[in-house]
């Protein structure tokens, strides 16, 4: 842009250069409070040693981090090994949040190509719709969604109704309500991106490609899914990552057995239970593994770009 | 003879909108054909129910007296060039060219031989690795046609495939598709609205308007005895002067011009009364006072190769006039008076 010759300034540009700092403050402020400030205050606090019943000591410690990864035995005296307390409760967040972002490709998509191949001036009241359940609190939907599926709830009820089961099926407090509860939360974002996709993608290439003899099949799998690909990607994206750190889900539709990292991360800043340090440390854990899977992304996106 | 297409009474409606009218035609083996018509005529209708986009509303439509009028796109052996191209974005220029090969299910290294053939055919084998929207409009275009030539259909369809591209590309893109077609004998069937591109290509052309099919013909036909007042004013240009009918015998007819003036000219029509004559600008030469008809200049426009210049016939009717801008020419100055001379066929009766 402007800067590309910096001493061939005309007076626009030099006008541009003396209100830079201005103009640029907001953002710098907004990203500086709401995004620099509280990541580097839970790294910090990552660092510190914990105070009982919640809070910090100023005073540098590892402590948080190996509690994490290393295993002393229960009274610190075993020679160290690797903790998989954690890590498989990270792994299990993994399944969760994988099982649901695959549930919500699979509605999400057929839903977005519905929505998106729609007449331009229904598609609006289509995303209308989608939208409407997210006017109501995340919180108030997932005790709804408890009291639907639980074991003398209406879902249930129903189900013994019609006669398809002799006894109500257990569906509370099992893998399978978080993954639906994570389904339900996070489906829109999903269906979003797709959509945005799909409505962008040129329908005369699917002629073009029938034209060339491709069956229907084949038109969905060489043509569509690699163009609109981008949309599918982020709307995983956008769905994974906020299930691995979800705790409503877990905590209201899993019951005690089926603990997530969001979970995890909500005790420790509970006063009772309190250790922020550790809270902080499996946070921030949390965060590298997302940021290296946005990384992936990214590269895999400039790969595309650059074919 | 053998037909390539065989259109027979098609008719295309969208709930209460009728595109097409019982459209019948045929096409031949190795032919250059044309579709030519408005935009809103029917012509892309026409094209996309050959390829398979559109359903049939009633008719039938054969391929070498095979109908295919149901059959699903797929399964049709032929091929379309698509006014926007169509080319895959994500698939390099090679890929694009082999689709179809491998969608028929030939293997790699035939179907890479032969999309390099065809690369080669439309000059871009040095491209043949890049991505479509790395290419110029042109390139992008001869990618298309040599991606739908690849497979060898038995019919190629294209649907306007020059109107994207600009004027001097355009021309030369006229000659090597005419080049094209008569090096690898397959049908075209070309649809445009733009009837200089019609006139240069074509074997045969189907004028169209309104859902019908109002001519067809070769160019020559098309150009110097259209059938009625459509075909006349949409080809070209021309005068179109009512008049009355002194006598139809044959298909020639004896006309009164305003003014008073009797000439003999070809009729596409056999009843008397009023009606519509077209004579062609160039048709009509200056001549001096007193052999023929007589008319006043009232202006002269300079068109570079051309002269176009407007008189008016005794009783005000307004002819144009084209000559061309030889050194020779003598120009005619606004206000006086000149003679009219219609050359033989300069004039046709039309039917409305």
């Amino acid at each position: 842009m402007a800067g590309a010759a910096p001493d061939s300034g005309t007076s626009a540009e030099t006008t541009y250069r003396s209100a830079r700092v201005p103009l640029l403050l907001p953002t710098w402020l907004v990203i500086g409070i709401f995004l620099i400030l509280p990541v580097a205050l839970m790294a910090v606090y990552s660092f510190l040693t914990k105070e009982m019943r919640g809070g910090v000591i100023w005073e540098f410690s590892l402590a948080a981090y190996d509690q994490f990864f290393i295993n002393r035995g229960l009274f610190g005296d075993e020679p160290p090994s690797l903790e998989w307390t954690y890590i498989s409760v990270f792994g299990r967040s993994i399944a969760q949040a994988a099982t649901a972002t695959t549930l919500c490709l699979l509605i999400g998509f057929p839903t977005a190509w519905f929505i998106a191949t729609r007449p331009p001036a229904t598609r609006g009241v289509w995303l209308f719709l989608i939208t409407v359940p997210y006017w109501v609190n995340l919180l108030i939907r997932t005790v709804s969604l408890r009291f639907l599926i639980r074991e003398n709830g209406p879902l249930n009820d129903a189900l013994l109704g019609t006669g398809l089961i002799s006894e109500p099926l257990a569906m509370i407090n099992t893998n399978f309500a978080v993954q639906l509860g994570l389904f339900y939360s996070y489906l829109p974002f999903m269906v979003l991106p797709i959509y945005a996709a799909v409505e962008r993608y040129n329908f005369t290439l699917s002629e073009a490609a029938a034209d060339l003899y491709a069956s229907r099949w084949v038109i969905l799998r060489e043509i569509v899914l690699p163009i609109v690909k981008p949309g599918i990607i982020a709307g995983c994206l956008l769905v994974f990552i906020p299930s691995m750190g979800a705790f409503l889900a877990p905590n209201l539709l899993g019951g005690a057995k089926n603990f997530m990292i969001g979970s995890l991360i909500e005790e420790q800043f509970k006063r009772s239970l309190g250790n922020w340090p550790f809270g902080a440390a499996v946070s921030m854990i949390l965060m590298s593994l997302v940021l290296i899977l946005l990384m992936l992304y990214a590269r895999s996106m400039a790969k595309t770009e650059a074919r | 003879m053998n037909n390539a297409i065989d259109i027979r009474m098609v008719t295309k409606t969208y709930g209460t909108v009728t595109a097409l009218k019982a459209v019948s035609l045929s096409i031949m083996d190795n032919e250059f054909f044309t579709l030519l018509g408005p935009s809103g005529c029917g012509k892309t209708t026409l094209l996309r129910m050959i390829a398979g986009f559109e359903d049939v509303t009633q008719g039938d439509i054969l391929l070498f007296g095979q109908n295919i009028a149901t059959l699903d796109p797929n399964l049709r052996p032929v091929n379309t060039v698509f006014q926007q191209y169509a080319l895959f974005p994500h698939m390099s220029v090679i890929d694009n060219v082999a689709f179809g090969l491998k969608m028929k299910g030939l293997d790699l290294p035939t179907r890479t031989a032969r999309a390099g053939e065809m690369l080669e055919m439309v000059h871009l084998s040095s491209f043949a690795d890049r991505l479509p929207a790395q290419l110029s409009g042109g390139q992008q275009q001869r990618v298309a046609l040599a991606r739908a030539l690849a497979p060898q259909p038995k019919v190629l369809l294209l649907d306007e495939p020059l109107s994207a591209l600009d004027l001097k590309l355009r021309q030369a893109m006229r000659m090597e598709l005419k080049q094209l077609q008569q090096d690898t004998g397959i049908t075209f069937i070309f649809v445009t609205h733009d009837q200089e591109e019609a006139l240069t290509m074509s074997n045969r052309i189907a004028v169209m308007s309104a859902g019908h099919v109002q001519q067809i013909g070769t160019p020559r036909d098309i150009y110097e005895t259209p059938v009625n007042r459509f075909v006349a004013d949409f080809i070209g240009e021309t005068n179109l002067l009512e008049v009355d009918v002194a006598s139809i015998a044959g298909d020639r007819a004896q006309v009164i011009l305003p003014g008073g003036h009797a000439i003999t000219c070809s009729t596409a029509t056999h009843d008397a009364g009023r009606h519509h004559l077209s004579i062609r600008p160039e048709r009509l030469t200056l001549v001096p006072l007193g052999a023929g008809m007589e008319a006043v200049v009232d202006q002269v426009i300079y068109l570079g190769t051309d002269l176009q210049v407007l008189v008016r016939l005794d009783g005000g009717t307004p002819l144009q006039v084209r000559i061309q801008n030889a050194a020779r020419t003598q120009v005619p100055a606004p206000g006086s008076r000149i003679g009219l001379h219609l050359e033989e066929g300069a004039a046709r009766l039309l039917a409305d």
